[in-house]
């Protein structure tokens, strides 16, 4: 009887608006884009919001009314949150609502949606405990269970959320990882006692999030009895199907001319038309199941791109050497005690601004053109670069400032 | 009066290097000294001068063609040239010229080489219709376009040379380019080159005798920048908190050596990790110069910004501790003047022209980094060779002026104009 898992990430980074040499030491404000550019990121947020979350919250909410047994799983990134929570409350509302219902789970994660795990643990802590307390504030919940930036995981992140309490983990169900093994079942970490490792089905995911609306595709249309048949098919051969996608999957990523609002309409009753099928949470997936075995995961994963790793945002010397200088500046950042230089800082973080940079132009090319919102992946670089220049400038002057009073 | 028919291919503010700047200075001084000039280009896009009737290649023959109304000026639509345009380049902006060939039936070359011939072609109007004693043509955009009007007219043509195909490419020529400007060096009467390296590789490399060649030196406009507000230059900014500024501003290739400048950047970093490193240009290089500097780890220390012209430029030189020009070849380097005219400092490969004609400036080997890291470093810290170079710089170039370039062509247009002998045509 296999459960099935659906969670949905949303996220909006802040982007960086186009800065240039001239602007070094001039203008403290990096995210505020007001042209009709790609940069301008209450723009983007109000776009996707008519075209995605508020048209999908609607319905999920519709859904959940109709169906006792439905339930999913959110991760919201706090920058997102806080975000909508300024400019688009009544999108916060919807959200609000659907916890509200007491059948949709919140997941952590670091509140600016970064690379943090892999340059500064002090600062990782940080993230998530901000996003967990932002999470208490807006929803009243506590999180329980941990993903990380773009499922980016390894066995010590595994260990790590364990001593952080949490009792499960999602990440990408990766065939080199996996190898013959099924993605349908629940792992753990090496060593761990308690925390519980939730693998995305790629395949199934990927049905709905990449090639729902691909008319080349042999099984395009994809209707809702057709996928909830695929999934009833799992029937004694595992125990929980993992969907994990983007949410903006729903209406943005595939628009609402492709059919995809119907198809999540129908897919619940679809699925439980079939007796042993059933909806879980995450928190009920690792209270009902037990790991069947170890997984040995030493190099980072994750659920970007066709090689499952951290290349969408490392593979080139652009960003390894934005990234590394970002992070190279910690201690001095947070020595300022200045707030909102810390919380640029921290904007810096996010992950997308790294995506931007990269310049892997082959199978993913077209992904990240799709999500890119600089002409080119030099443009995103020295934008970036250039605020970094100016935030260290900023540091500078405050702690002169500071040398200056102790004279 | 004395009357020249010049060939050009880009006049200020539409100019993408220094050649405009060039054409520029030396003509506005020609005029001062009591010349007349009719200066034509190959593509009108507005450029004027008070001192000197502009003409347009692209309005002789076309002009009928405004009247059929396509929606489009046809004086808009001329020869693509753009002087620093490769073949490449050309070959993917050809669709945007296939689209106005079609709606305008104006013929349109294939090449970049082609083009050049186009440009030749429609300047033989031109040459009918006016009256001129001597014919001047600077680059080898318009050597062929000089050289028709030489035919037509049967007057004597000086070929001014600003940079051969050679140093523009670092040696790996296009062979098309490299014989147009063997052939039009050929059958010129006189050869101009704007240093003496690139009279060396003229006489070298192109076949001609060095009794053909006069090296005339590019000046500087003096009134040029003056007029700047120091208030407003916001890359002071970047100095706040002591940072030193080092500057290089030039066409992102090969012939400009910007890579070895980055290479030097960071050994200079090694030793004062306070300095910024501002790269102002564009160019086929860019994108690998940002790989190169994130790869040794400087990339918060390299500056990308796009090519400066009008007060940026001058905010960049103001505020610059120090100019660098690390090209591989530069036949002059105008620019040299300009960082001193602003009190920079100016450290400059010992290849360029502009080395011959100004004393106080450093000088290194463009390919030695450990050399320039040194000097870069030793300029910065020390505050009276600082101010040495800065004061007596700005006092010496002062002296390097447009009259006397502007002078010396003058008295070779009158001595070519004396001496009736054939040139070997």
């Amino acid at each position: 009887m296999p459960s099935i898992c659906f969670y949905f990430q949303v996220h909006q980074p802040r982007r960086i608006k186009k800065f240039r040499v001239f602007d070094i030491g001039n203008d403290k404000h990096y995210f505020n884009d007001d042209s009709e550019s790609k940069l301008n990121n209450r723009k983007i947020i109000e776009k996707v919001a008519n075209k995605s979350y508020l048209p999908a919250n609607r319905l999920l909410l519709e859904l959940l009314g109709r169906h006792p047994e439905f339930k999913v799983s959110f991760s919201l990134s706090g920058i997102f949150l806080e975000q909508v929570e300024h400019d688009f409350p009544e999108v916060l509302k919807s959200f609000q609502d659907l916890v509200a219902t007491g059948r949709v789970e919140l997941l952590s994660e670091t509140y600016y949606h970064s690379l943090s795990f892999l340059y500064s643990r002090d600062e990782f802590r940080h993230q998530v405990k901000k996003h967990k307390e932002k999470i208490k504030k807006l929803f009243g919940v506590t999180p329980r269970i941990f993903r990380n930036t773009e499922l980016i995981y390894n066995n010590e992140l595994g260990q790590t959320a364990e001593k952080m309490g949490y009792r499960g983990i999602l990440t990408e169900g990766a065939d080199h990882i996996l190898g013959w093994r099924s993605p349908n079942f629940l792992y753990s970490p090496p060593g761990a006692k308690k925390i519980k490792l939730l693998l995305k089905n790629y395949s199934l995911s990927d049905d709905i999030a990449f090639r729902f609306s691909e008319k080349t595709w042999a099984e395009h249309p994809l209707c809702a009895d057709k996928f909830a048949h695929w999934l009833s098919n799992h029937n004694g051969a595992g125990e929980v199907i993992n969907l994990f996608m983007d949410y903006e999957t729903f209406g943005e990523h595939q628009w609402e001319e492709s059919g995809i609002f119907d198809f999540l309409r129908h897919l619940p009753a679809e699925v439980l038309r079939h007796p042993d099928n059933e909806f879980l949470t995450p928190s009920e997936v690792v209270a009902k199941y037990e790991p069947k075995a170890e997984l040995d995961i030493p190099h980072f994963i994750s659920w970007a791109d066709i090689e499952r790793d951290l290349s969408a945002w490392l593979s080139n010397d652009l960003q390894r050497d934005a990234i590394a200088k970002i992070y190279s500046l910690e201690k001095e950042v947070l020595s300022t005690g200045d707030e909102e230089l810390i919380e640029n800082w921290r904007r810096l973080q996010t992950s997308d601004h790294f995506y931007y940079m990269c310049t892997k132009f082959f199978a993913d090319g077209d992904v990240h053109k799709y999500f890119n919102p600089y002409d080119t992946p030099y443009d995103a670089f020295l934008s970036y670069m250039n605020v970094l220049n100016d935030l260290r400038l900023r540091v500078e002057e405050i702690n002169l400032q500071i040398n200056n009073k102790n004279f | 009066m004395l009357k020249v028919l010049m060939f050009g291919w880009e006049f200020p503010p539409f100019n993408s290097g220094g050649l405009g700047t060039a054409c520029l200075g030396l003509t506005r001084s020609l005029t001062r000294l009591g010349t007349d000039i009719i200066f034509v280009l190959p593509k009108n896009l507005g450029a004027k001068a008070d001192f000197m009737n502009i003409r347009c290649a692209d309005s002789a023959d076309y002009t009928d063609l405004v009247a059929r109304g396509h929606g489009l000026n046809i004086k808009e639509l001329g020869v693509f040239l753009y002087p620093y345009l490769t073949e490449t380049e050309y070959r993917e902006r050809y669709d945007w010229l296939q689209f106005l060939q079609k709606i305008n039936h104006v013929p349109t070359g294939k090449s970049l080489y082609e083009e050049v011939l186009r440009y030749a072609v429609l300047s033989r109007q031109i040459a009918r219709e006016e009256k001129f004693d001597i014919i001047h043509a600077h680059d080898w955009l318009s050597f062929p376009a000089g050289l028709e009007a030489k035919r037509i007219s049967g007057k004597k043509l000086v070929a001014h040379v600003h940079a051969t195909e050679i140093e523009r490419t670092g040696g790996s020529v296009n062979k098309n380019i490299y014989n147009i400007e063997k052939e039009c060096l050929r059958q010129a009467d006189q050869i101009i080159t704007v240093g003496g390296r690139t009279r060396d590789i003229v006489a070298d490399n192109y076949g001609v005798t060095k009794d053909k060649i006069e090296v005339v030196h590019n000046g500087i406009d003096h009134d040029y920048f003056e007029n700047v507000d120091q208030g407003r230059n916001r890359l002071l900014s970047l100095k706040k908190t002591g940072h030193r500024l080092v500057l290089f501003s030039g066409r992102l290739t090969i012939q400009k050596g910007p890579d070895y400048f980055i290479r030097a950047a960071q050994k200079a970093l090694t030793i004062d990790p306070k300095i910024y490193f501002l790269i102002f240009g564009a160019g086929d290089m860019k994108n690998k110069l940002m790989h190169l500097a994130a790869g040794l780890g400087i990339s918060d220390k390299v500056l990308f910004g796009d090519w400066l012209r009008g007060p940026d430029l001058v905010y960049a030189y103001q505020a610059a501790d120090l100019y660098v020009m690390s090209s591989v070849f530069e036949p002059f380097g105008i620019m040299v003047l300009e960082a001193m005219m602003n009190r920079t400092p100016v450290l400059v490969s010992k290849q360029a022209g502009a080395v011959e004609a100004v004393k106080n400036i450093l000088t290194v080997d463009f390919w030695d980094t450990d050399e320039m890291a040194d000097k870069i470093v030793f300029v910065l810290s020390h505050g009276q060779l600082h101010k040495h170079l800065a004061e007596n710089g700005r006092e010496e170039v002062k002296k390097i002026t447009w009259e006397k370039a502007a002078d010396k062509c003058i008295n070779l247009y009158q001595s070519l104009i004396k001496n009736p002998a054939c040139s070997p045509a």
